[in-house]
C-alpha cells in the first residue's frame, strides 16, 4: 500500500484499520499540493510507542474486548474496549474527554491530534490498545488553567473562529516549540501543514506561535 | 398608600409602558419584546431585561441570543450591550441563549445578525444605564441631566459623588421605564469606549482548554451513539435492510429502518444504527446491507452535456436594458468569454450532528449546533407531530456554519432516532455523512459578450446565465437577482437563463450566489479592461461612477473600497517582477461593501497567493478581532474553495473526505492585511461580504503574473496549483 505524504507528515496505512504513523519527518521536501502520494518516504517509530498491536484480533472488526492501561494527562486509567477502537472515540465516548474533536477519521485533517510521548500523533487512526505504556497528552491536559504559552497566545491574537479544530492546532504548535523555540515562518508552515481549519486562521495561527515563543522566552525557555 | 403598594402601582405602569413599547417598538423594527421594563431583583440580582442581569457583587451577565458558528456573535453582542450598559468588559460574563421566541430572530445567516441585532441590543443596555442612572439621581436628589454612568458607576460631577450600579439596584428595578426616544443611544465610532477595539472571543478560555462547547460534546447520563445511513444517490429509499443481524453486533443496542419522505431538506429515508459508542456503532454499519429503491441518476457528465446543449439557447430573458445587439453591433470592439464554476461542499469541521432526549411526558429536548434552530424544531414539529411548545432546543456553539446548518435534516434525523429509543441519543454523522449529503453550492455556466466603444468605455453586456433548476425553477442557491450589477452600470444591458435539470440537493453556501457570480463578473472586466487598453483600476472606477437608472449598489461605497485596497497594495506604483501579479475585485453583498487586491508569485504553473490587501465599509466595527477575523477567514476560504469540486455520478457525490476534497493547508495560505472605513451607517454583517471578490483578486493576479486567464474552477482545470 502507498504511503500518503501529508505536508511533512508521512502515513502509512498498515492494515484494514489504517493504523497510520504520524510524526514530524524533518528535512522532508514540501509537495506543492500536500496530498500528492509520494513513493519515496522515510518513517520511524516514536521512542516508547508499541505502535503494531500484538492480538491478532485486531484484524477483525470490533469483535473482541481488550483490556488496556491508558496514561492519560497524568492518570492511568484501566479501560475495557473494543480491540479496534480508535483513541479518538475511547477518549470522547469512554473517558467523555471531549476536547479531542473528531473531523476525518482518516488521519488526514489533524482536528484529533493528541500528544503521544510529546509527538503530535492524529487519535482517529490509532489504536486505543496500542498506546499502552505511552503518555497520552489531551488538551484538556496541556495546561487545564490555560497558561501554556501556545494556550496564551490563542487566546491574546483570537486564534479560535469557530474553535472546533483548534485542539489539535495547539497541541501541534506546543510540540513545535519543544523542538525548536524560534521557529520562522516556513518551520511555522511545515509543522502545522498537517492540520486544517476550514474558518481560515491560519494567518493568525502563524502570528500566536511566534507570540507563543517569546511568551516561552520570558517564562524562562520552557514552551 | 404605603412604600410598597406605591411600588407595585409603579410595577403596573412599568408593566403597561412596557406592552406598549413593545408594540410600538416592533412597529420601527425592533425584534426582541421585553426590552425596556424595571425589572425584578430576586436574591439581590436585577434583571432590568432578557439581557442583562446585574449581580449584588457587581458582576454583570449577558446573554447572547445568536448561535455562535465562529462569526463572532457571541463575543460581539453582548460587546454592544456592555458598552451602552457603561460597564467593564472585565466584569462581563457571557451566556448562551437557548431556542426562546422572546428574542425574535436567533439565526446565523444572511450576515443579518448585526444589522438586525443593533437597535435591541442598544436599547437593552442603554435602557439599563438610564433607570440606574435615574435611581443615583433620585437618591441624591438631582435631576437626572446632571448624572453621567460609567464603568459600572453613576457619577455627579458637580458634587464629586458616585454610586457603583450594584449599590442601585433595589432603587433601579422601582423605577418608570423610559420610552426608547428618552434613550441616546451611541451610534458613532467616537463615542464609543469598548466598541472598535481587539477584544478576543469569550469562549476562547474553554476552546484553548478542550472544555465542552460543541454540539458533539453533550454528554447525557445513559446516552447512547447513533449513525444514520442514507441512500448515496439522493432520495433513496429503503426497500429492506438487514437490521436483525446488525443488532446483534457488539455494543449495538438499536437497529432499524425509517421511512421518511422524499423531501430533501426533511427527514429522509435511511437505517439507525444505535450503539453504547460512536465506534461501534460505526463499526456495525460494515455489516449493514441495505436494498435501495433509487430513482435518479445525475452526473456531472450529463450536467456538461446539458449545458453545452443549452449554450445555444435563447433562454429566458430576466432583464433587458437599452438595446444589447444594436449596441454590441456599433461597438469598435466585442469581447467574449465563458466561465465555470463547479458544485462545492460546505465541510463544516464539525460534522453534523444533533441530540437528542424524548421524555416520556412527550416533551422533547435537543441540544444542536444549529445556524436556524427554530426552524428545526417547526421541521421536527411538522415530521413528528409533536407541537413546537413541547419541544426544547438548546444552543450550542457550533464547528462551522457558512450555510450547511441553516437546513435540519441532521435535527429531524436524532429526534425521530430518540423518540424510537427512548434514551437519550447523539447522532454523529460520519465526514463522509456530511460531505455525501451536503446542501451543495450549484455549479453554473456564464456566457459574456461585452462591447467597448470608442472611447474604451463598455457600453454592451449580454449575459446568458446557464443555472440549475428542477421543473422550470431555479433550485435553492441557483437564482441571479436581475439586478445584479453590471445592471445598471452600462447603458446596455441583458441577461437571459437556461436551466439544467437537477435532482441533488443545494442551498446556501457563504455568500450564497454572490460567493461565485462575483468571480465571473470580476474576472471578465479584468478581460474587457484589457481589451479596452485601459487601467484595471480606473477602469472600474469609471464603471462605478455612472449609474443608468436606480443605482444597484452603493456606487461610492464600493468605490472607496476598491480604492483604499489599491492604494494600501501600492497598485500602479511599484514595479513588479515579472513573474509577480496583482489583481483586483469589488463587491456588494449582504449590504457590507468589500473590495482586494491579491498579489501573488508564480512558478511555472504554481502559484504563492503572498498577501491579500482587503478594504471594507461595514459601517462602525464593533469587535477589531472579530471583524478582521471575518475577513481573513473569507478570504482563505475563497482561496481554498477556488481548488475544491463536488461532482456526481449515478446520483451521488463522488467526493467523501477531505482527501478528495482537500480544503487549503497553512503552507498555501496568504497573509492579509485589513482597512476598515468606518463610515456613519449602521453596522452591518461581516461574515459574507468579504468572500465574494477574494476569489476574482486572486484568479486576475495569477493572470497578471503567469497570462492565464482562469475561466473555468477549480484552479486545476486551467493547470494552476497553489
Amino acid at each position: 500500500m502507498a504511503g500518503i505524504s501529508c505536508a511533512n507528515r508521512v502515513f502509512r496505512p498498515l492494515d484494514r484499520i489504517g493504523i497510520l504513523f504520524d510524526y514530524p519527518v524533518l528535512g522532508m521536501q514540501q509537495s506543492p499540493n500536500p496530498l500528492n502520494l509520494v513513493s519515496a518516504f522515510r518513517y520511524s517509530i516514536p521512542f516508547g510507542m508499541s505502535v503494531i498491536c500484538s492480538q491478532r484480533s485486531v484484524a477483525r472488526w470490533g469483535v473482541s474486548m481488550s483490556q488496556v492501561i491508558l496514561n492519560i494527562n497524568g492518570q492511568a486509567h484501566t479501560l475495557d474496549v473494543p480491540s479496534d477502537m480508535p483513541l479518538l472515540w475511547t477518549l470522547r465516548d469512554i473517558l467523555n474527554l471531549t476536547g479531542t474533536k473528531y473531523g476525518c477519521g482518516i488521519g488526514v485533517c489533524g482536528t484529533c491530534i493528541v500528544l503521544v510521548n510529546g509527538i503530535p500523533t492524529r487519535s482517529c487512526v490509532m489504536p486505543a490498545i496500542s498506546m499502552a505504556g505511552a503518555e497520552i497528552t489531551t488538551i484538556e491536559g496541556l495546561d487545564p488553567a490555560g497558561n501554556h504559552p501556545v494556550q496564551k497566545a490563542w487566546n491574546d491574537e483570537d486564534v479560535p473562529q469557530c474553535g472546533y479544530c483548534q485542539g489539535g492546532q495547539i497541541l501541534t504548535a506546543s510540540a513545535l516549540l519543544e523542538r525548536n523555540p524560534n521557529p520562522g515562518d516556513q518551520d511555522i508552515d511545515a509543522a502545522m501543514a498537517g492540520v486544517l481549519c476550514r474558518c481560515g486562521t491560519y494567518s493568525r495561527i502563524r502570528k500566536a506561535i511566534r507570540r507563543a515563543a517569546k511568551y516561552a522566552a520570558e517564562q524562562g525557555g520552557a514552551a | 398608600m404605603n412604600t410598597i403598594q406605591k411600588q407595585l402601582r409603579m410595577d403596573r405602569r412599568a408593566f403597561l409602558k412596557v406592552s406598549m413599547l413593545a408594540s410600538g417598538a416592533l412597529m420601527v423594527g425592533v425584534g426582541s419584546k421585553g426590552l425596556l421594563q424595571a425589572g425584578d431583583v430576586e436574591n439581590g440580582v436585577w434583571k432590568p431585561n432578557l439581557y442583562v442581569r446585574i449581580n449584588p457583587d457587581g458582576m454583570i451577565t449577558i446573554v447572547s441570543k445568536n448561535p455562535e458558528a465562529g462569526q463572532g456573535v457571541k463575543t460581539a453582542f453582548p460587546m454592544v450591550v456592555a458598552e451602552c450598559l457603561g460597564v467593564d468588559w472585565k466584569n462581563v460574563t457571557v451566556e448562551q441563549a437557548n431556542l426562546d421566541d422572546r428574542y425574535g430572530r436567533q439565526v446565523v445567516g444572511g450576515s443579518r445578525g448585526t444589522p438586525d441585532g443593533w437597535d435591541d441590543l442598544r436599547i437593552a443596555g442603554t435602557g439599563a444605564r438610564y433607570l440606574l442612572t435615574a435611581a443615583a439621581a433620585s437618591e441624591w436628589g438631582v435631576s437626572l441631566a446632571e448624572c453621567t454612568a460609567e464603568k459600572g458607576s453613576v457619577i455627579h460631577k458637580a458634587s464629586g459623588r458616585s454610586r457603583r450600579y450594584e449599590s442601585l439596584l433595589a432603587i433601579a428595578a422601582t423605577l418608570p421605564v423610559p420610552d426608547v426616544s428618552d434613550l441616546k443611544l451611541k451610534s458613532r465610532p467616537s463615542e464609543f469606549n469598548l466598541l472598535g477595539t481587539f477584544v478576543p472571543g469569550v469562549d476562547n478560555p474553554k476552546i484553548i482548554t478542550g472544555q465542552a462547547l460543541f454540539g458533539c460534546d453533550i454528554r447525557l447520563e445513559g446516552m447512547l451513539y447513533a449513525i444514520y445511513e442514507k441512500c448515496s444517490t439522493f432520495g433513496g429509499k429503503v426497500r429492506k435492510a438487514n437490521v436483525d443481524q446488525v443488532r446483534k453486533l457488539p455494543g449495538v443496542t438499536h437497529a432499524f429502518v425509517v421511512d421518511g419522505s422524499d423531501d430533501l431538506t426533511g427527514l429522509l429515508p435511511g437505517v439507525a444504527i444505535v450503539a453504547k459508542s460512536w465506534w461501534e456503532a460505526q463499526s456495525a454499519r460494515k455489516q449493514l446491507r441495505v436494498d435501495w429503491d433509487t430513482s435518479h441518476s445525475d452526473s456531472t457528465a450529463d450536467y456538461d452535456r446539458q449545458a453545452e446543449a443549452l449554450r445555444k439557447d435563447a433562454g429566458e430573458t430576466l432583464r433587458a436594458d437599452g438595446d444589447v445587439g444594436r449596441a454590441l453591433n456599433s461597438a469598435r470592439k466585442v469581447v467574449k468569454a465563458s466561465y465555470y464554476y463547479p458544485f462545492v461542499s460546505h465541510a463544516n469541521m464539525e460534522p453534523q450532528n444533533c441530540t437528542a432526549l424524548y421524555h416520556e411526558s412527550g416533551r422533547l429536548e435537543l441540544w444542536a449546533p444549529s445556524q436556524n434552530p427554530k426552524a428545526g424544531r417547526r421541521l421536527i414539529s411538522d415530521t413528528m407531530d409533536i407541537p413546537e411548545d413541547r419541544i426544547h432546543v438548546n444552543l450550542t456553539r457550533i464547528g462551522g456554519g457558512f450555510g450547511r446548518r441553516l437546513r435540519s435534516d441532521f435535527m429531524v434525523e436524532a429526534a425521530w432516532i430518540a423518540r424510537q429509543t427512548r434514551q437519550p441519543v447523539q447522532l454523529q454523522w460520519s465526514r463522509e455523512d456530511d460531505m455525501r449529503h451536503d446542501f451543495y453550492r450549484p455549479a453554473a455556466w456564464h456566457h459574456f459578450t461585452a462591447g467597448i466603444d470608442k472611447n474604451g468605455k463598455m457600453t454592451a453586456f449580454d449575459h446568458h446565465f446557464v443555472t440549475f433548476g428542477n421543473n422550470g425553477n431555479t433550485v435553492s442557491g441557483a437564482g441571479l437577482s436581475p439586478d445584479h450589477y453590471p445592471a445598471g452600470l452600462v447603458p446596455n444591458f441583458r441577461l437571459r437563463q437556461s436551466l439544467v435539470e437537477t435532482n441533488v440537493p443545494t442551498g446556501p453556501w457563504r455568500s450564497p450566489g454572490h460567493s461565485a457570480y462575483c468571480w465571473v463578473y470580476q474576472s471578465f472586466f479584468d478581460e474587457v479592461a484589457l481589451a479596452a487598453e485601459r487601467d484595471q483600476l480606473e477602469f472600474r472606477l469609471d464603471l462605478l461612477s455612472k449609474s443608468y437608472g436606480k443605482p444597484p449598489l452603493d456606487l461610492k461605497r464600493t468605490s472607496s473600497t476598491l480604492a483604499l485596497a489599491a492604494e494600501r497594495a501600492g497598485w500602479g506604483r511599484r514595479a513588479l517582477a515579472a513573474n509577480r501579479g496583482m489583481g483586483m475585485g469589488f463587491h456588494f453583498a449582504h449590504d457590507g461593501f468589500v473590495s482586494h487586491v491579491a498579489e501573488v508569485v508564480a512558478d511555472g504553473p504554481s502559484i504563492t497567493v503572498e498577501k491579500v490587501y482587503s478594504a471594507a465599509d461595514v459601517g462602525p466595527i464593533i469587535n477589531l478581532s472579530g471583524a478582521r477575523n471575518q475577513v481573513e477567514g473569507a478570504v482563505t476560504d475563497a482561496l481554498s474553495t477556488a481548488q475544491l469540486e463536488i461532482t456526481f455520478a449515478n446520483g451521488a457525490a463522488a467526493q467523501s473526505n477531505f482527501i478528495d476534497y482537500g480544503l487549503l493547508r497553512i503552507n498555501q495560505a496568504p497573509e492579509i492585511e485589513c482597512h476598515f472605513i468606518q463610515s456613519d451607517n449602521s453596522p452591518t454583517g461581516l461574515g459574507e461580504p468579504p468572500f465574494a471578490a477574494a476569489t476574482p483578486a486572486i484568479t486576475n493576479a495569477i493572470f497578471a503574473a503567469t497570462g492565464t486567464r482562469i475561466r473555468e474552477l477549480p484552479f486545476s482545470r486551467s493547470g494552476i496549483s497553489v
